[in-house]
């Protein structure tokens, strides 16, 4: 399947505003995920600009596709999209994690209306992805719900009694995406404690898995039709990453996970970024 | 105040409290199609099972797996279920107390946590099946409501009342059947305590098991001519705090019985209260600080201190602090 050239252009020409926004408000924020962010970007970009039916001015709307951001410290990444979407001025974004801002330090669904859930503890995400795929099902609505996942994040046993489970009830309006960044906070996912071989454990589950280039577009935007496609199982797109991706310093260093870029770091990113 | 329900006298058969939740959710699911009901492979003990039966595509059993049952719930009800979520109680409790802390209560989700086997009750199981910290674990959850009905009527009432309020309750149920408190289906009001008997001379605040026994200690102390109000504080979050205060003011002192650990629960919460609004002397019956152990239920209400009789035996401690201490007796 070949993608419009067109349509991957203006995607990228978002995901690089959206780059240049979470550097900015991480900045401003003084702490903060910047490692993750960057890698889950065009993941997300895709959802938002591409795939997901949403209404950013009825941010409720229960027939919405439901997106949860399992891994929630790359919310920066989230709040950027939904900024560049308009569910709120683009200003706001500078409140990140500060006194009574809704950008809370991780998503909290109570004070951002458009986060569908509030994350922050690992593990959480995927059983909660299944219970709004379920609910959906259940009232015969046509939506599906998205979860991104983090590669260190499915150390937790949760994600596997959730994949377990995801398939033995056939849910196959939920799709899952894995950020294989490789990092984790403590250094290398395979070092600290190793996911491999991390397509055949969810196809041992039951699921359907594709692989992609987690920054290309022309890769992920077929994959997440395909998963539209699968029926009477869940599907999971690993989407290999780079963490801190878009900025050469930040790229592949593990040290990026939890902080924020200085002023000085975050000059030079920008330059990188064309801004 | 009046008295609200008449204490049962004549004696009655023992009624399951997890009974009357299948049979309640059974009633509630004909009526409210947004009723799920999910399990983690105990629904043959906590009941739910009557509920799988009748209604089995709203029926989900997730395995051995609370945690995951648990934030499944919370998804459900972000899309407008009401789930109810039960296992037994140090289960569900304990084992997905932090999807409970992060997926139910941070969200102020409208999750219902119905969990049997509370308290030492649970029996030949040992100590760890048997759950003395549960409602430690939930009360200190912001946005969590934590009920521990009486008997099987007020059972019924409190899973009815958790379906219509918007918000995370858990309800404590258990294994043995419970003496009835109350004498037939009776009106449970969420924050609500109910005073079952009237006395001058102490208050005993109790819920769950401990009501029946409670009931029976003030039979006893009549008889030696010392009269207890009792109070049925089967909500433990929100407490009623204007029935414990009454119970202060009035009795001057007070005694709290529970199946529960003396840490954190409603011992605690009556105390954490009543230290600050209206210091009286006060004794806490329940779990001094262990675990559980294998033996009959009766075996273990007798080892740990959880009779009528021990209550009647603190109270006689009571009173003498009581009498000891003029100055925090109300005026006559």
């Amino acid at each position: 399947m070949t993608v419009d050239a067109t349509l991957i252009y203006a995607l990228e020409e978002k995901a690089r505003w959206i780059r240049i926004r979470i550097l900015k408000m991480l900045a401003r924020a003084g702490s903060g995920h910047t490692g993750g962010s960057l890698s889950a970007v065009e993941i997300i970009t895709a959802l938002y600009f591409y795939k997901m039916r949403i209404r950013p001015q009825e941010p409720l709307w229960e027939g919405r596709d439901r997106f949860v951001l399992s891994k929630g410290h790359a919310c920066p990444a989230l709040y950027a999209a939904m900024a560049l979407a308009g569910y709120f001025p683009e200003e706001e974004l500078m409140t990140l994690r500060q006194l009574d801002s809704r950008l809370q330090g991780h998503p909290d669904m109570r004070t951002l209306p458009g986060v569908d859930f509030s994350t922050g503890s690992l593990g959480q995400g995927l059983s909660v992805a299944n219970g709004m795929a379920l609910a959906a099902r259940l009232d015969d609505k046509d939506l599906r719900v998205y979860v991104l996942l983090g590669d260190g994040e499915i150390q937790e046993g949760q994600v596997w009694e959730a994949a377990m489970a995801a398939s033995h009830y056939r849910i196959d309006n939920l799709c899952a995406i894995l950020d294989f960044n490789q990092l984790q906070i403590d250094g290398r996912v395979s070092e600290v404690m190793s996911i491999l071989p991390v397509g055949e454990k969810w196809r041992s589950f039951g699921w359907e898995v594709m692989e992609v280039d987690g920054h290309d577009f022309s890769q992920l935007l077929p994959a997440l039709d395909r998963a539209e496609e699968v029926k009477g199982r869940p599907s999971l797109i690993i989407a290999h990453t780079v963490k801190g991706k878009g900025v050469s310093f930040m790229e592949n260093q593990a040290r990026y996970h939890g902080i924020a870029p200085t002023e000085e770091e975050l000059k030079r990113a920008l330059q990188e970024l064309g801004e | 105040m009046k008295i609200q329900a008449a204490a049962r006298t004549e004696k009655a058969e023992p009624l399951s409290t997890r009974d009357a939740y299948g049979e309640t959710l059974v009633r509630l699911g004909r009526t409210n199609r947004d009723i799920v009901v999910m399990d983690s492979d105990l629904s043959a003990s906590t009941r739910t099972q009557l509920f799988a039966r009748e209604f089995p595509d709203r029926f989900f059993n997730f395995g051995v797996a609370e945690a995951n049952m648990i934030a499944t719930a919370a998804g459900m009800a972000a899309s407008g279920k009401i789930p109810f979520a039960s296992s037994f109680a140090i289960f569900e409790a304990g084992r997905a107390w932090e999807q409970i802390r992060q997926s139910v209560c941070y969200p102020r989700l409208n999750v219902k946590l119905v969990a049997s086997h509370g308290g030492i009750t649970v029996g030949e199981d040992g100590g760890s099946h048997i759950s003395i910290e549960d409602v430690a674990l939930m009360r200190i959850l912001p946005h969590m409501t934590v009920i521990v009905p009486a008997d099987a009527y007020e059972t019924a009432s409190a899973v009815e009342e958790a379906a219509a309020f918007e918000g995370p309750v858990f309800i404590r149920l258990s294994r043995e059947k419970f003496p009835v408190c109350f004498s037939g289906p009776c009106q449970f009001r969420i924050g609500k305590a109910t005073r079952l008997r009237e006395g001058r001379d102490l208050s005993i605040i109790c819920a769950g098991l401990m009501v029946s026994r409670s009931l029976e200690a003030s039979a006893l102390l009549s008889g030696e001519g010392i009269e207890a109000r009792v109070i049925n504080c089967s909500t433990i979050k929100p407490l009623d705090e204007e029935e414990i205060l009454a119970a202060a003011c009035d009795t001057g002192a007070v005694l709290t019985a529970e199946e529960h650990s003396i840490i954190g629960g409603l011992g605690s919460a009556v105390a954490e209260f009543l230290m600050e609004r209206h210091p009286v002397p006060l004794v806490r019956i329940g779990i001094r600080d262990r675990f559980g152990v294998s033996g009959k239920p009766a075996q273990l209400l007798q080892r740990f201190g959880l009779t009528a009789e021990a209550i009647v035996e603190a109270a006689h401690a009571l009173l003498r602090r009581k009498e000891s201490h003029p100055e925090l007796t109300p005026p006559p």
